[in-house]
């Protein structure tokens, strides 16, 4: 396994930069993931990595060893393809052994590793199958196997499961995980599915336009997101944003919603630029309280039952749209009027720039 | 809603007999392409075939004749000569244009303004017609004042006449049909280069494949099905050669280019003897069907292998 640094790479597609200038550091066996909407470059980044794209600007290193000038077959990576690119002639041990032999491993130490890796991922039946013959969730092991087998520094994942239902979807992340685990070997991982970057990653790096947003822990990105982009792509169902009026109090900021109601939050107040800024408050921390006692009151127009919570879709009197959470066995119904109560303490603040602004950390 | 239900199911049984008899006048949509298949290719297939079992000219059939036709033609030595330069243009031709319009789509399969012009220009020969292009080539094999003989002077050498040598008059027709029908071939593979995902390229890249590794263990694989199309067509078409022989050397020297085709025109239109034509007919018939099955047979057997 080995670190990979990316520093200052830049990719243009003619007058377009896909790639800005962007720096990253990971280190030997971490799991990795890269976040982002369409088009914010991820894709290319791991292209980049992996030599199927020219890198136009910077310096990508696997190790100790500069590689951006060298061919995809000489920088030591493996890759999984998001439409799996097995080759649609060959058996699946072909597949597995075709890059193989191109690196002129004797015979049996191929044989070896194809039963080492066919029993790990329960493929063993299939190996004389053309790979035209399997199911997509087969499919997909066989590229991981293949990938396997060539026991690679860097593992690279294109979007690796967003061709599988979802219940084999929710089964191979599981595996991909114990993969990990097992092999210790440094994965970066491209979707643009925020539940895979939660549940896989050591660290997410969330994208924008080319550009890192952040890098952090799943939790980190969670709990204190850098930027209201970060908020709005990770958490599901998506982080609410009200347009609030910003006073300090006590040292932290205190947020006038439009109707009126104060929410005393624990960011710091100092630094905040004064005036409107957006308020940020994730599902969980808007909750349904007694009308009497709550401070905002709202009227449901739609619930989603999960089982384990229910989702509150609200109006609040002035019309501002707001999702609150509620425990699995709710008793509130589509119509009902619901008074509000929300956990200030977890509350973001966002500025003019979409800058975040976090509560201070507690214990 | 019962009643809104109940209405429409009321007239079923009189839609029923109206939905069978749809089913012969869909069959409408095909006659007109029926009528003239039957009219132009069935009908000429079925009287050629009755026209070779007859003893017949231009004013008429004079009895039948059974098999006589071909028990002849199976010993007339000029026939039989045919046949084999026939086979040998074939051999000549078919390999060649599936070879070269291979290297020239693996070539020119990029998004290079270069390669658009190049793309046009080799497939440009395709549209013209066989008056032309054996004019062109003529020019070229001239003995004297062709280009091969100025540029072989040129080169201190002695200039050869292509088109009245025995052994090199064939090539030189086969070289003329290369030129003049590589276009085809290659359109075909570029077509089917363009098929195969480029991932699969990325996957053999990763997997350290050379470029010839890459030809043979990805390209070739993912085209196979077109080479096969490519060898069929080609097939059935130069075994049709008949124009370049007719124009380029009238079938000579010492019948070395007469082919079948150019046979079957001279015996029937020349010697008006349309039933010994049609009876060669028929087997260059049967020669083009046995080869297309061949291909087909051992293409489809060794994909499902």
């Amino acid at each position: 396994m080995s670190s990979v640094a990316l520093d200052r790479v830049s990719k243009q597609y003619g007058a377009t930069t896909v790639i800005d200038g962007l720096s990253l550091a990971i280190d030997a066996g971490e799991f990795v993931v890269f976040l982002g909407p369409s088009g914010c470059g991820k894709s290319t980044l791991l292209r980049m990595i992996a030599g199927l794209e020219s890198v136009d600007g910077g310096e990508v290193r696997i190790g100790e060893r500069r590689v951006d000038h060298l061919p995809p077959g000489e920088r030591g990576v493996a890759m999984v393809f998001q439409n799996y690119a097995l080759y649609p002639h060959m058996s699946v041990r072909e597949n597995m052994a075709f890059g193989l032999k191109n690196a002129r491993i004797p015979a049996d130490e191929i044989d070896r590793r194809i039963a080492a890796a066919a029993e790990s991922l329960e493929i063993a039946p299939l190996l004389d199958r053309k790979s035209t013959q399997l199911s997509g969730g087969q499919q997909q092991r066989v590229a991981i196997a293949r990938a396997i087998v060539k026991e690679p520094e860097l593992f690279l994942l294109d979007e690796p499961l967003s061709n599988l239902d979802a219940a084999l979807r929710m089964r191979t992340r599981l595996e991909i995980a114990q993969l990990h685990q097992r092999l210790g070997t440094t994965m970066i991982f491209v979707t643009h599915d925020q539940v895979e970057a939660m549940t896989l990653a050591d660290r997410i790096v969330v994208l924008k336009g080319g550009q890192i947003e952040q890098v952090g822990t799943p939790m980190d990105i969670y709990l204190t997101p850098r930027t209201e982009f970060v908020a709005t792509f990770v958490g599901s169902p998506k982080i609410n944003l009200l347009p609030v009026t910003v006073s300090a109090t006590d040292g932290v900021a205190r947020a006038q919603l439009a109707n009126g109601t104060e929410i005393d939050t624990a960011v710091p107040a100092e630094g905040l630029p004064a005036g409107m800024m957006t308020l940020g408050l994730r599902p969980e921390c808007v909750r349904p309280a007694p009308l009497d006692s709550a401070a905002l009151h709202a009227k449901v127009q739609v619930v989603e039952r999960l089982g384990e919570r229910t989702l509150l879709h609200v109006a609040l009197d002035d019309g501002t749209l707001l999702v609150a959470e509620d425990a699995g066995l709710s008793s509130i119904r589509t119509g009902d009027r619901i008074g509000l109560r929300i956990a200030p303490e977890r509350a973001h603040l966002f500025d003019a720039d979409g800058i975040g602004h976090q509560p201070a950390r507690r214990g | 809603m019962a009643d809104a239900f109940s209405e429409p199911t009321a007239p079923i049984p009189v839609a029923l007999p109206r939905k069978r008899r749809g089913d012969w006048t869909n069959a409408l949509f095909v006659l007109p392409y029926l009528i003239v298949f039957v009219a132009m290719i069935a009908v000429p297939l079925g009287w050629g075939m009755w026209l070779s079992t007859t003893k017949s000219d231009l004013f008429g059939t004079e009895g039948f004749v059974g098999l006589a036709n071909f028990t002849r033609l199976l010993g007339d030595p000029i026939f039989l000569e045919t046949v084999w330069n026939t086979f040998y243009f074939v051999l000549l031709t078919v390999p060649a244009l599936a070879v070269i319009g291979l290297a020239l789509a693996l070539v020119l399969n990029r998004e290079a303004r270069w390669a658009a012009v190049l793309r046009t220009i080799f497939f440009a020969s395709t549209v013209l017609s066989v008056t032309v292009v054996t004019l062109v080539w003529r020019l070229v094999f001239l003995p004297d004042s062709g280009l091969l003989s100025v540029v072989t002077r040129a080169l201190g050498g002695t200039p050869v006449a292509f088109l009245n040598s025995e052994t090199l008059a064939m090539p030189a027709i086969a070289i003329t049909t290369i030129w003049w029908c590589i276009g085809l071939p290659m359109v075909l593979f570029l077509a089917a280069l363009q098929q195969v995902p480029r991932s699969l390229y990325e996957a053999a890249a990763l997997d350290h494949a050379s470029r010839w590794r890459t030809l043979t263990r990805i390209t070739l694989p993912a085209i196979r099905r077109t080479f096969a199309l490519v060898l069929i067509i080609e097939v059935i078409l130069q075994f049709q050669l008949f124009g370049q022989p007719q124009l380029m050397t009238l079938g000579g020297p010492n019948n070395a280019t007469r082919p079948i085709v150019l046979f079957i025109y001279e015996t029937g239109w020349r010697q008006w003897e349309l039933g010994y034509a049609s009876a060669a007919a028929q087997m260059l018939f049967a020669m083009i069907l046995i080869a297309a099955m061949a291909q087909y047979w051992l293409s489809s057997r060794k994909e499902a292998r």
